[in-house]
């Protein structure tokens, strides 16, 4: 048994930003490219410090250590930089890219899916595409319509990409320490409303090894599988329900692709109910493909149907009150459970 | 003060010039204002200022009509005012309240009104570019006698969009003017690091299409080159790329602390200010007095401030719009 790490207590940002440096240093091959990730290009008071950061400063203090050769601020031309990122990754250079947010994907979706994802199969396995695109997502914080989406729904789709949603400030370090090491093109997705909360985070250089689930709550009567944000309304919901006698599991699969399949399946076959809780929108989506692979493999260990709490088939409204509504609740996780506990 | 530079070659009417005036006042006090509640907490979300750029917006919008589109940006407010969009209802939209032009539900980077041939601030960086060219396409296929204006950035003339759109209205010979506000900085990065070419106007070369560097902060020089490039493109010849050389007064995004910017350069720009160098030119000229302009000035304040006393007495959006407006029939 290994001595588990000393921790801090972290921001998910923080926690980001801790990831970056640690590979940066590590490999001098990891370069960042993204808009504004220092910021004040050319600025002369700014040589070699940044302006922003990024927008949400989770870049912030890298181009202080790196410089700027490393830490490239981009065009806002996303096709451009997202494929030279993909380019220089097929090359010999292991990229991190920004994606400003997920909603941009349309700007550069070319790049992604039909080339970096897959170089390798059409190359016939003599090609690599160690690229990670960092990309926020989610509602709450009225962004309106084009910078609110989750979409990680889409990539999960491709075959070729592999997509981390990690939910706490320690996933967050593992999993992106894991994604930028890995070998094939990883979507990383960060929810903009957990930038601020805090984590105990591991110090050290391990990651996060991708296609394993954490149950971030034991419980014996209904599995929730709930995804980034969700994780933290589940288990709002889990504290509500417990009071009436109700434990739910709350299982975070952490990466969609891959996807833990057995941790999942496992969990179901212990509760014998599932709820699955996702923002984002609800058709062909990752709430669906888990109840397919639960239908499909788990069905005969269910007592009752499968049940999906999600955002609705729409755009994020801007207006609080509706992307409220938007946004699944832990109340709303509470009724979805009690109907089949 | 500048008064001088805007002094410019055109002539226009008493009336057209107060218009032109009471607009930029309406966009500047409709900014600020913006600014002040949104760090009151009265606005959610996003809000990019347009104040400073007043006179690209007016110079252009002033010679267009409902029958004629315009595609904005992020940075969209002062486009609408100045297409005409209704200002109650885009303090509305502000707050997300039910009486938003959009119903609240696009809010500050999304307000639009097709209406009015206002197509929609917009998110995407160069998202607008495209839709200009459609937009330009029905105006020409169903023989309106419209023409599309696209408004959009210096950080968007690197984006695909830019360079497919510019081709695309040259080919087709679509009465487009596409209108690159340069206001010096893509977000916080300066346009001399982020564009290969030292005016984005030369890029029109490339497509054979006029291209012309305008001071963006004269609102005469604005309203005489757009007025020719508008021009043209009724008379059925083709797209122009107007560069307005400008300058935002606030940062990117309210709550931006502008650190790529210097104080002292702020500070040239603020100089010449393009409203107060229309009202000295108007004063100049005697084609108003002071008090003239200073009425006009109480009318706008008043008006906004009414419209901010409606717009925080309006209501939400019922829950169920959440749901409405996706599709015509589903």
């Amino acid at each position: 048994m290994v001595a588990a790490a000393a921790t801090r207590t972290m921001t998910y940002q923080q926690a980001i930003t801790e990831a970056l440096q640690i590979a940066m240093r590590e490999d001098p091959t990891v370069v960042l490219l993204g808009e504004d990730i220092a910021g004040g290009a050319m600025v002369d008071h700014l040589v070699n410090d940044d302006a922003w950061g990024g927008p949400m400063g989770v870049t912030k203090g890298l181009v202080q250590e790196f410089g700027r050769n490393r830490v490239l601020d981009t065009p806002i031309t996303e096709a451009g930089f997202i494929g030279a990122a993909v380019g220089a990754a097929a090359t010999g250079l292991r990229p991190v890219a920004e994606l400003m947010f997920v909603d941009f994907f349309g700007c550069c979706m070319d790049q992604i899916f039909d080339q970096g994802a897959k170089f390798r199969y059409m190359f016939g396995g003599k090609a690599k595409c160690p690229v990670t695109i960092r990309t926020q997502i989610g509602a709450g914080v009225s962004a309106a319509g084009q910078h609110s989406g989750c979409h990680y729904s889409v990539f999960t789709h491709m075959p070729g990409i592999k997509c981390v949603i990690p939910s706490t400030p320690a996933d967050a370090k593992g999993l992106l320490l894991s994604a930028i090491r890995d070998d094939d093109l990883v979507m990383f997705f960060e929810n903009k409303v957990l930038y601020g909360t805090k984590g105990e985070v591991p110090e050290g250089e391990d990651g996060i090894p991708l296609g394993v689930a954490d149950i971030k709550r034991e419980g014996d009567d209904v599995t929730i599988v709930a995804i980034s944000r969700m994780v933290h309304q589940a288990l709002s919901a889990a504290e509500a329900l417990s009071a009436e006698g109700i434990e739910a599991e709350v299982i975070d699969p952490r990466t969609l692709s891959p996807l833990d399949d057995e941790t999942i399946l496992s969990s179901v076959a212990k509760t014998h109910r599932l709820v699955i809780v996702d923002e984002d929108n609800p058709r062909c989506s990752a709430a669906t493909d888990i109840a397919a692979l639960v239908a499909d493999r788990g069905f005969d260990t269910l007592d009752a149907p499968i049940k999906l709490v999600t955002a609705p088939h729409t755009p994020v409204p801007f207006s609080p009150p509706l992307e409220q509504f938007y946004v699944p609740s832990p109340e709303r996780i509470a009724d979805v459970v009690r109907e089949i506990v | 003060m500048a008064a001088a530079s805007t002094a410019g070659a055109v002539e226009l009417s008493r009336d057209t010039l107060l218009e032109m005036y009471e607009r930029m006042v309406q966009i500047r006090i409709f900014e600020d204002l913006a600014g002040k509640n949104f760090a009151a907490g009265l606005i959610p979300g996003f809000v990019h200022l347009y104040a400073g750029e007043e006179a690209v917006a007016v110079g252009i919008c002033s010679q267009l009509t409902d029958n004629d589109y315009i595609t904005s940006t992020h940075r969209g407010h002062g486009h609408c005012i100045a297409k005409g969009v209704d200002i109650p209802g885009m303090v509305a939209e502000l707050m997300g309240k039910s009486t938003g032009v959009c119903k609240g539900k696009g809010g500050s980077m999304h307000i639009a009104d097709v209406e009015k041939g206002m197509l929609g601030a917009n998110g995407i960086v160069g998202g607008g570019i495209p839709l200009a060219c459609g937009a330009a396409l029905t105006a020409k296929t169903l023989g309106t006698g419209g023409v599309a204006v696209c408004f959009f950035g210096d950080g968007a003339a690197n984006q695909g969009t830019f360079h497919e759109g510019l081709n695309l209205a040259a080919i087709w010979n679509l009465p487009v003017v596409f209108v690159c506000e340069n206001n010096g900085y893509a977000e916080s990065t300066p346009v001399r690091y982020h564009c290969s070419a030292s005016d984005i106007a030369n890029r029109a070369g490339a497509y054979e299409i006029p291209g012309v560097v305008v001071d963006g902060l004269d609102v005469f020089a604005v309203y005489e080159a757009a007025g020719e490039a508008i021009a043209r493109a009724r008379r059925g010849d083709g797209p122009s790329l107007l560069e307005a050389k400008t300058y935002r007064f606030y940062g990117h995004f309210q709550g931006d602390q502008v650190t790529y910017r210097t104080a002292e350069e702020l500070d040239q720009y603020k100089q010449r200010d393009p409203i107060a160098a229309l009202h000295v030119a108007i004063v100049d000229r005697g084609i108003a007095s002071e008090d003239e302009l200073a009425t006009i000035d109480a009318r706008v304040t008043q008006q906004l401030d009414d419209a901010w006393t409606a717009a925080k007495e309006a209501p939400f959006p019922e829950l169920a719009e959440t749901l409405t407006d996706v599709y015509v029939r589903y």
